[in-house]
């Protein structure tokens, strides 16, 4: 079944994918598998592991299961400090 | 709030008087400055950008836990965003508490995790005029 979400970029992945965000039509069911989508897409060189996601304004698990409508924010590796 | 992203540039000591308690003997306090080099390249500033919601719920956490695991009485951390010059401070963290120890180990713990989950992201600008997002093996393309 497809879905449609709205992918959020921030810091490098915006840069990289060269927009904030856009809506994506996906047959992936989690986080990790929409990030494994859209970085094939537009080239992130990133592992999830050093990543972190948030959907709906949450910061979720990779593992964490998409619903139609969801805003799936991609946080590239943190670097506070 | 305790765990604070601002644009604007940080007063330690105006923070440092925030953390004033008759009952605290010590007070620790640590400033990340921005440094002109990193990984052998020449840097001339620094750009943060933070999701501002999220960074700061996650701080906010950070700073609850801090007070949960140290014998602590106050704790404050204050991160900037936007860009920044060479030798500004770009975060802050104080700690005040009855004795050193726990007051070290709270400001410590406080930073290392502010810079492990809290999302801030890091771009500096070289001397030679490229870019580059620390810790990231993602590049800008062309």
């Amino acid at each position: 079944m497809t879905i449609e979400v709205t992918a959020r970029y921030f810091a490098a992945f915006r840069e990289r994918a060269g927009r904030d965000s856009e809506r994506v039509s996906t047959e992936a069911r989690t986080a990790a598998d929409l990030y494994g989508e859209l970085a094939r897409r537009h080239v992130f060189a990133d592992s999830v592991t050093r990543c972190k996601v948030a959907i709906n304004d949450e910061l979720e698990d990779w593992n964490a299961a998409l619903s139609p409508g969801d805003e799936v924010l991609f946080f590239p590796p943190v670097a506070g400090g | 709030m305790s765990f604070k992203i601002t644009s604007a540039v940080i007063d330690p000591a105006a923070r440092k008087r925030e953390l004033e308690r008759s009952t605290a003997g010590a007070c620790v306090t640590f400033e990340g400055w921005v440094r002109n080099h990193n990984d052998g390249e020449a840097v001339q500033a620094l750009e943060y950008e933070a999701h501002l919601g999220l960074a700061e719920k996650e701080g906010a956490r950070i700073v609850a836990e801090a007070l949960e695991r140290f014998a602590v009485t106050s704790v404050i951390c204050e991160h900037r965003v936007g860009k920044l010059r060479i030798g500004e401070c770009a975060v802050w963290v104080g700690v005040s508490a009855d004795h050193r120890g726990a007051a070290f180990d709270a400001c410590r713990y406080v930073i290392d995790e502010t810079k492990a989950r809290v999302p801030i992201w890091k771009k500096e600008h070289y001397a030679s005029g490229a870019t580059g997002w620390v810790n990231c093996a993602t590049k800008s393309a062309g």
